[in-house]
């Protein structure tokens, strides 16, 4: 176990310019693409494999499995999509990623497209960061410029061209299939599966869908070899991985560090919660992963153990909340942002969250009635795993969570409302004028 | 047909019944084979699996691998396996209480305004909220709300509320029709379907959706609130309004049809109706129905028609024929049932003795007489709907499914969407419903289609779809004959009307008696009918008395001849409604319109479907067939039967005919004509909805019709000095209509495509038709600007 930092893919954050291709090449970039093309690709699929990266975007399932599931045989184009919709409350590690280091994520789609055998690469960014797309086209246009991109990249033989492309503001299209629909142009709800996207995917071709983040650390993997990278981490989740701290902690950032780090560790390093406040609850992986309290402060932070006290990795997401927080205010922002993106696909998702944010704003209100906690849980289990797709248990998993954990606090909407119980301004960072939607 | 391959079949437990179904069958679908209704949205057997409504919840103890779900999953996207055991809401009760769930959550938003919901007493929500659902709802907040209704053209009425969001309407409008013109917009509860801007649903299939739709959320403008399904009779029957053949249901109220609605047929319509089929039935009920017989009081010119008794009618009438005798014509509709047309064939041979008997009330050529008797009228293995199916590749000669024969359309869209049919099409023109088709455009003039038949491939697998237009051009039906005769291709005639088939098979053809019967060779029917046939083997030409039948000059290639024809003979007319033939006719009978009627049609495949009396006949008008039997009584010639029983009983008596096949025709095509620079050449089709009869009264129905737009190349226009933005002036033999125009790109040179029946714009009343040329200008504006 080690609990210091292992600034891999945060290395050279810091580093002047660091988003350029002069920069990047400096740091020894682009060095893993010329191994990887003296390898045959079935080699670098199985180097990946054999590593154990597991899929960065909240799953966590084999990056090297998911692309041996490609079948070579079929005759159709193959397709890499990197998957930069980063869009739920608290994750933000893709963006700092592809703002500060874009050629990191372009040589891991270079070595991960010549390992499927595809000759045309996506990278699809949430449509509202301007900016690291930006980066990451200004990227592309270094690359191909280099010969790092286009025909015969680097003598190899190997073809790749990379589009960048914009989502058009819909968090859903992070779940994998209604990302392809919204990149072939259509409305960006999920498919039916099977068939698989590495099947029939992006325009019915067999398609790898990855996180930027997993992308992004294969370079490293081929670089420094697949027992490196599985000598960091645990048993089941090797290397080490990015972990995103926001809320009240006196240093929020990114923190890249070995699997088996533990929240208390985690902490420590952003400087502890800030002055003068104690931790009341954190999420370990995104809003879509069930809250953990104080008392789950030496949970490993890794897939099993936390899967093992009933939540989910997820993204590595821990957005840290004070005792000066309101509970169910932040259960109804995190509800609200779920029937605001729900697709309104499938019934349980539209209609459940839609009648969640009312059961939710009268709690917050004061105006609850009695009982409504238990309609809460009630409307839970109603539409608890009846959805298409998995966006709704992100919203199941907050609610459940927190009432399991605050049910008093709920209970108190009863009759005194959420900004008089627990004052609004008290958990702000920085001074705000006025509450506007309360 | 092509062969299939035995589909593997796996064994399913459901509700701890057995069933056997072949792999990859959906749950939803083996549940229906073990006799179980889950209850369901957007599933639909037609459409696409989408898994959105999640109504379908079942739970798998065993997915066939010994392992189990831990919830329950939709039936309508889980494919059975082997050994996969499975339970319903009959035995499960984690699959009731799920199903319960989604229930609660359906009627959240919905306004539960039944009593006011046209859908109301036949809604599958309502009634599977009363099986599924539960009796109380906990939610007890603010239900979303939309402005209502919303029309999506001047056809279809949307209610959001209503709305549970299955996507049936727009998968229907995607997948089955092509014309994905209604579509999800917005998300989350603010989700609904909607259309662009300024851009109706104006499609030929949209009143499906109204019947796709599980809740009220979706009526027609044409059948809403003016109905409860507790008042209305329901009558199974056919629809007459083209020869796809597709069964209906019909609801009439107090004895008046208001409602019609595809009756579910895999084998023909499967569950659809075009919309002219669903709408299209208000003719008999709207305009002038004639309540009286009527005859002509003075002479031709100046007489005015007068209502008289049935026996001073029939007297008129039988006076005339008597007088006339074989130089009478007898002109049936294509729309009559079997047993009408087989009334007037037999009438026609033993009672007045002509053979002058003809059902093509439309543009026809004795080429095609000979065709229909050699090809057509003794057809014993027709091709069908399941075989354009199962075909490698379908050739559409002089036929436009998509506005002639609707369903043929969605059958072979289905058939290329789902099974890999290639379809090709020889048109001058590559239509909207070809685009939709995907079909391969071979572009040919239409007076060129003889030499592009000839130049046709055909191997085993293709179909020929062979329109009704093909009889305009000189030549076509003949090449096609030889070329398909040659090969082993298949064809198939596709008339527009919907008694065009009977009609042959009932001998309403100059040289064709029923059964077959050449006139050449009738002794077998002689027999029969026990009257000599020999003698009237000649065909009028001039005949002095016509006897017509639900006939409107604008189907002719000409209105003025056919109407300078009728003013010179004596005309006897049977008619529904007063047309321009009733009004220069000198007798007039008023015939009870099919909905009074039972009969038979054939469809273009030659099967025989059934067409049922749907409301009470009226008081005031007779079948066709009585009325001929009692003229024949007046004239000493009995018919034998007096009613549409009696009359299929005596066509189905004939005695097969065993003679030889008439010929085919062999008719060598016209030399082409040199067009000047202004001139073009004619390519039409009757589009589905434009000025048709049977459309009369049915007014939000013909909103929804295409605009009307002549078609020319960019070379063409050029040609003819056409300028943009001003109509188009196309004169023929017999006058001149302007029409608005645009360019065709991928439009054959020195052609015009035009709409043969636009409104107002009737190509016969210009003399024009498929083939023939006429010459273009701009239409001629005043000094000043003015049209």
């Amino acid at each position: 176990m080690t609990t210091q930092l292992t600034p891999v893919l945060t290395k050279n954050w810091g580093t002047d310019n660091s988003w350029t291709l002069a920069a990047y090449q400096k740091q020894g970039g682009y060095t893993a693409i010329k191994k990887a093309f003296a390898m045959t690709p079935e080699a670098v699929v199985g180097e990946v494999k054999e590593s154990g990266l597991r899929g960065r975007g909240g799953a966590g399932f084999p990056t090297g499995m998911k692309w041996s599931f490609v079948p070579q045989d079929n005759p159709n184009p193959k397709y890499l999509v990197v998957n930069g919709d980063e869009s739920e409350p608290g994750t933000c590690k893709d963006i700092p990623l592809l703002m500060a280091s874009p050629h990191t994520l372009l040589e891991g789609v270079i070595i991960s497209s010549y390992a499927i055998n595809a000759h045309m690469a996506f990278i699809y960014i949430r449509g509202e960061v301007v900016h690291p797309i930006r980066r990451m086209r200004q990227a592309v246009e270094e690359a191909y410029a280099a010969g790092l991109l286009g025909k015969n990249i680097c003598g190899s033989g190997f073809d790749l061209d990379v589009i960048v492309q914009s989502g058009a503001g819909a968090y859903i299209c992070g779940e994998e299939t209604a990302l392809l629909n919204s990149l072939e142009g259509l409305r960006g709800q999920p498919r039916l599966r099977p068939p698989f996207p590495a099947v029939a995917g992006l325009y019915q071709c067999p398609t790898v869908v990855n996180n930027v983040e997993s992308i992004a650390s294969v370079p490293s993997i081929i670089d420094n070899g697949a027992a490196w990278f599985a000598s960091m981490g645990t048993e089941k989740s090797q290397g080490f991985t990015i972990y995103s701290l926001s809320g009240h902690v006196q240093r929020p950032g990114q923190y890249e560090a070995a699997f088996g780090i533990t929240m208390r560790e985690l902490l420590e390093m952003a400087g502890g919660i800030r002055e003068g406040h104690e931790l009341k609850f954190f999420t370990p992986g995104g809003s879509s992963t069930p809250l953990l309290t104080a008392d789950h402060l030496d949970t490993v932070m890794d897939f099993e153990s936390l899967a093992a006290v009933g939540t989910m990795l997820g993204t590595k997401a821990m957005q840290v909340f004070d005792e000066t927080v309101s509970v169910v205010r932040t259960t109804l922002r995190w509800v609200e942002f779920y029937a605001h993106e729900s697709c309104g696909k499938c019934t349980p998702c539209r209609e459940g969250t839609y009648w969640l944010v009312q059961l939710l704003t009268r709690l917050e209100a004061g105006e609850g009635r009695k009982g409504d906690v238990d309609k809460l849980l009630a409307l839970v289990d109603l539409i608890d795993s009846k959805s298409f797709c998995p966006l709704l248990g992100g919203a199941v998993a907050c609610v459940s969570s927190a009432v399991e954990h605050f049910r008093k606090e709920f209970e108190v909407g009863y009759h005194t409302p959420a900004w008089e119980y627990l004052p609004y301004d008290r958990s702000a960072l920085f001074p705000v004028a006025e509450e506007v939607d309360s | 047909m092509s062969e299939v391959p035995m589909a593997e079949m796996v064994t399913v437990t459901i509700d701890g019944a057995q069933a056997t179904v072949p792999k990859g069958t959906l749950a939803i679908r083996a549940a229906e084979a073990a006799g179980v209704h889950v209850p369901r949205f957007c599933d639909h057997p037609l459409l696409d699996p989408v898994g959105a409504c999640r109504q379908c919840l079942v739970e798998i103890t065993d997915a066939g691998n010994g392992r189990g779900f831990p919830t329950p999953q939709p039936a309508c996207t889980t494919q059975v396996a082997d050994g996969m055991v499975l339970g319903t809401q009959v035995t499960s009760a984690s699959a009731k209480k799920a199903q319960a769930d989604i229930m609660e959550l359906i009627l959240l938003n919905h306004p539960l305004d039944c009593p006011v919901c046209d859908k109301g007493g036949e809604c599958p929500l309502q009634n599977q909220a009363m099986v599924s659902g539960r009796a109380e709802q906990r939610f007890d907040g603010e239900k979303n709300t939309f402005a209502k209704p919303v029309a999506l053209s001047e056809l279809i009425v949307l209610d959001r509320e209503r709305c549970v969001l299955c996507t049936r309407c727009t998968r229907f409008s995607d997948q089955i029709s092509g014309d994905p013109m209604i579509q999800l917009t917005e998300r989350g509860s603010h989700q609904q379907v909607s259309i662009a801007p300024d851009k109706p649903y104006d499609s030929y299939f949209s009143g499906n959706v109204v019947q796709l739709c599980p809740v009220g959320a979706l009526t027609s403008a044409d059948y809403r609130f003016s109905g409860r399904p507790f008042d209305l009779t329901t009558t199974r029957t056919t629809c007459e309004n083209c020869a796809c053949g597709c069964s209906l249901n019909v609801d009439a109220r107090s004895g008046k049809v208001v409602r019609r609605k595809a009756a579910h047929e895999a084998e023909v319509n499967e569950a659809w109706a075009c919309d002219k089929g669903r709408y299209g039935f208000r003719s008999s009920c709207s305009g002038q129905r004639i309540t009286a017989p009527m005859v002509r009081q003075g002479d031709k010119k100046t007489g005015t028609l007068v209502e008289v008794s049935w026996g001073e009618a029939i007297e008129a009438a039988a006076n005339a024929l008597r007088e006339s005798g074989a130089s009478t014509g007898f002109l049936i509709s294509g729309r009559a049932t079997l047993e009408s047309s087989y009334g007037f064939s037999k009438f026609a041979r033993t009672v007045v003795g002509t053979n002058s008997v003809d059902f093509r009330s439309r543009p026809s050529a004795d080429e095609e007489t000979q065709f229909l008797a050699s090809c057509v009228a003794g057809e014993t293995n027709p091709v069908t709907y399941a075989e354009l199916e199962s075909a490698k590749k379908v050739i559409l000669v002089g036929c436009e499914p998509e506005s002639e024969s609707p369903i043929v359309f969605l059958r072979l869209r289905k058939a290329v969407r789902k099974y890999g049919l290639k379809v090709e099409t020889l048109s001058a023109i590559y239509s909207w419903g070809s685009h939709k088709l995907g079909a391969q455009f071979v572009p040919v003039k239409p007076c060129d289609l003889p030499t592009a038949i000839g130049n046709l491939k055909l191997a085993k697998g293709t179909v020929v779809l062979a329109g009704e237009t093909l009889a305009q051009i000189p030549g076509a039906l003949s090449a096609l004959v030889e070329k398909v005769t040659s090969s082993p291709a298949r064809l198939a005639w596709i008339p527009r009307r919907a008694g065009e088939i009977g009609a042959l098979k009932a001998g309403c053809l100059p040289g064709l008696l029923p059964g077959g019967y050449p006139t050449t060779d009738s002794q077998g029917l002689s027999d029969y009918w026990k009257s000599d046939l020999s003698a009237i083997s000649s065909r009028a030409t001039n005949p002095s008395t016509m006897v017509v039948s639900g006939v409107e000059v604008e189907d002719f290639i000409s209105s003025s001849t056919m109407i300078k024809n009728l003013t010179e003979a004596f005309v006897i007319c049977f008619d529904t409604h007063l047309s321009t033939v009733a009004k220069s006719a000198d007798v007039v009978f008023p015939v009870a319109p099919l909905e009074e009627t039972d009969g038979t049609f054939f469809n273009w495949e030659h099967r025989e479907r059934s067409l049922s009396q749907v409301v009470t006949p009226t008081t005031t008008s007779l079948t066709d067939i009585r009325i001929l039997s009692e003229l024949a009584d007046v004239l000493g010639k009995p018919l034998g039967f007096r009613t549409s029983a009696g009359a299929k009983e005596s066509w189905e008596g004939i005695p097969a005919y065993g003679g030889p096949t008439p010929a085919a025709p062999q008719v060598k095509p016209l030399k082409a004509s040199k067009l000047a620079k202004n001139q073009a050449i004619v390519s039409t089709w009757r589009e589905l909805l434009d000025d048709s009869h049977c459309l009369d009264g049915a007014d939000q129905l013909k909103a929804t019709a295409r605009p009307i737009l002549a078609r020319v190349s960019p070379a063409t226009a050029k040609a003819a000095g056409l300028i943009e933005g001003a109509p188009v002036r196309v004169s023929g033999a017999h006058g001149a209509l302007s029409f608005a125009w645009e360019l065709e790109p991928t439009m054959v040179e020195s052609v015009i495509w035009l709409p043969t029946n636009a409104p107002g714009l009737a190509l016969s009343s210009i003399g024009a038709h498929l083939g023939s040329v006429v010459s273009l200008d701009n239409e001629l504006v005043e000094k000043g600007g003015k049209k």
